[in-house]
């Protein structure tokens, strides 16, 4: 595949051991880059991604042709400014844009991991992500950025190391998965699982992909990232492409037709495999309980100034959730700011053309890099 | 800039650790960053004002100081300020009990209803106050619990906390109340300011 010939790596040769108790080493790590690193080593950001994000944050991503999933929020002059900082985004471990996935060869059975594969956790995602910051001799990051599952990287990272970033901004996220989430997240798995294709994970070796299964998953999990308003006013009842019903099961809506091109297109970019992974990452996340059951005590030793936003139409991660954060956070008297923005875009919102939002986000950048370059 | 911010600041020590109940656009946070190099955050309930804060690179949580100041510990702020709006809260005895438990102390304004010009206004004219810190009419205004100086002090006995030091305002300029003046004050203070104590 030459693909992979965009993708840069790194390879860890550190050993990692996972929360499951294996240890991994020489490892690689897919990442990628914008902007340049200053000679201060200090204007560094690294971003974390979301489930079924990848490292090509912005431009044109190289493998699927398409805009970076952040191409909103990060580039040049925008509110993640690439002509003032370095931007670092690295594929999460169990992800398949090139980091150490399940699509990788096992080197015991010359097969891919397929179900094989150890599983991960957020914890897990943050120390592999870690060694990037050894390679590029970054002492300390100037901030850690991330919406939804990148927003519990964010709240890991800064549990795990205290003082490698000077700013974090967890954004639309949960320092604990709920019911509800995991819940979505089984229907996904579950859509795969029921694909006959899907083999126990084995489908690479038999030349098969499980399209339908993730399609389905893609499509359900879709319909969460949206408010019921916006899908509302977005597609409301309106027919695709016909006068009239037409008494079948074809899509006579549009919004059917938009989900099954949204399940489509997914399929060609991520593997059925590593959504499993991922999303059980997301499911084992529970900041709350790696600190027996008080959050607070995940920040108590960090000076970072934190910056929460949630999105009033998000009820994947809602205002509540966010909130808690920063309630734990003002428990240990940390620096810690917080804005709910107004949006009827629902969870997807931080992925998208939402001004208050941007410029939020643009403002508490600035500043805060002013107020320690001044 | 308000004339009350410089008396407020005056009010304040050096370094101290303070949060801006009702921040609105952060002005007063500034002028205490700048002025008492104050370590500061703000709490504000418009999306809009919260937005300003941020721009200024002001420490800000959106929220309802009736209900989110409950997520600061005890004593988490050397001062607390309130600056005129304990009279748009449902519950002001709540907030005033919240101030003092998440502050040491506490630094709170109110507009003065007891102003001759609001006494004249309703006297004369039989309707409503509308002066220039009162500008709404009566069924649009948020300030809901109304009070005077004279209502405030004896509020401090009511409810039970020490009031520190009380000021009045009176055509920007400051001065002392006490027992005596307390009359004179209560008509022609345009402000009370106070700072209380558990």
């Amino acid at each position: 595949m030459n693909i992979k010939q965009n993708i840069k790596t790194l390879i860890v040769e550190k050993p990692l051991k996972l929360d499951c108790g294996q240890t991994i080493n020489n490892f690689p790590l897919a990442y990628e880059t914008y902007g340049s690193l200053n000679n201060e080593k200090d204007n560094a950001i690294l971003v974390f991604h979301a489930l079924t994000g990848d490292q090509f944050v912005t431009g044109i991503n190289p493998v699927t042709k398409k805009d970076g999933w952040w191409s909103y929020a990060v580039g040049s002059g925008k509110s993640i400014d690439t002509d003032k900082y370095f931007v670092i985004c690295a594929n999460v471990i169990g992800g398949c844009m090139g980091s150490f996935g399940p699509s990788h060869e096992n080197p015991k059975t010359k097969k891919i991991y397929g179900t094989d594969f150890p599983v991960i956790t957020i914890n897990d995602m943050v120390n592999a992500q870690i060694n990037l910051l050894d390679f590029f001799g970054i002492k300390k990051l100037f901030s850690v950025i991330g919406g939804s599952m990148g927003g519990m990287q964010v709240l890991q990272f800064i549990s795990n190391y205290p003082d490698k970033a000077k700013t974090a901004i967890p954004i639309a996220c949960t320092s604990s998965h709920s019911a509800q989430n995991i819940a979505f997240n089984e229907l996904g798995r579950q859509a795969i699982a029921a694909d006959h294709n899907w083999s126990d994970g084995d489908y690479d070796s038999k030349n098969i992909v499980p399209d339908k299964g993730l399609a389905v998953a893609r499509m359900a999990a879709h319909i969460t990232y949206l408010s019921k308003k916006g899908l509302q006013e977005k597609f409301g009842r309106k027919l695709q492409k016909r006068d009239d019903l037409k008494f079948g099961f074809d899509a006579d809506f549009q919004i059917e037709s938009y989900l099954r091109y949204q399940g489509s297109v997914f399929v060609d970019r991520f593997d059925a495999n590593s959504y499993l992974y991922i999303t059980r990452a997301m499911d084992y996340f529970d900041l709350v309980k790696q600190f027996n059951g008080n959050l607070s005590d995940a920040f108590k030793n960090t000076k970072a100034k934190f910056f929460v936003i949630s999105f009033t139409s998000d009820w994947l991660y809602p205002t509540q959730e966010n909130k808690d954060i920063v309630i734990a956070l003002n428990a240990v008297g940390a620096n810690v700011g917080f804005v709910e923005i107004e949006s009827d875009k629902g969870h997807d919102s931080f992925l998208l053309n939402v001004s208050d939002f941007l410029k939020a986000l643009k403002n508490f950048l600035d500043k805060s890099y002013a107020e320690k370059h001044s | 800039m308000k004339p009350e911010y410089k008396i407020i600041s005056d009010l304040i020590e050096k370094d101290a650790k303070v949060l801006d109940v009702g921040c609105n656009d952060g002005t007063l946070m500034e002028f205490l960053k700048t002025n008492k190099n104050a370590n500061i955050r703000g709490i504000e309930i418009s999306k809009e004002k919260v937005q300003i804060c941020i721009a200024k690179g002001l420490t800000v949580i959106e929220g309802n100081a009736e209900f989110d100041l409950k997520q600061f510990p005890n004593d988490s702020f050397e001062y607390v300020v309130l600056g005129q709006t304990l009279q748009a809260f449902i519950n002001p005895e709540t907030v005033i009990k919240e101030l003092l438990r998440v502050g040491n102390k506490a630094i709170v304004t109110i507009p003065n209803f007891g102003h001759w010009k609001v006494r004249l206004n309703l006297l004369f004219k039989g309707t409503m106050p509308i002066t220039n810190s009162l500008p709404h009419d009566w069924y649009n205004t948020p300030n809901i619990h109304m009070c005077t100086i004279k209502d405030f002090v004896r509020f401090s006995k009511i409810i039970n906390f020490k009031i520190f030091k009380s000021l009045a305002l009176i055509n920007e300029n400051v001065s002392d109340i006490n027992n005596s003046n307390l009359i004179f004050k209560n008509l022609f203070g345009e402000l009370g300011i106070f700072l209380i104590e558990k």
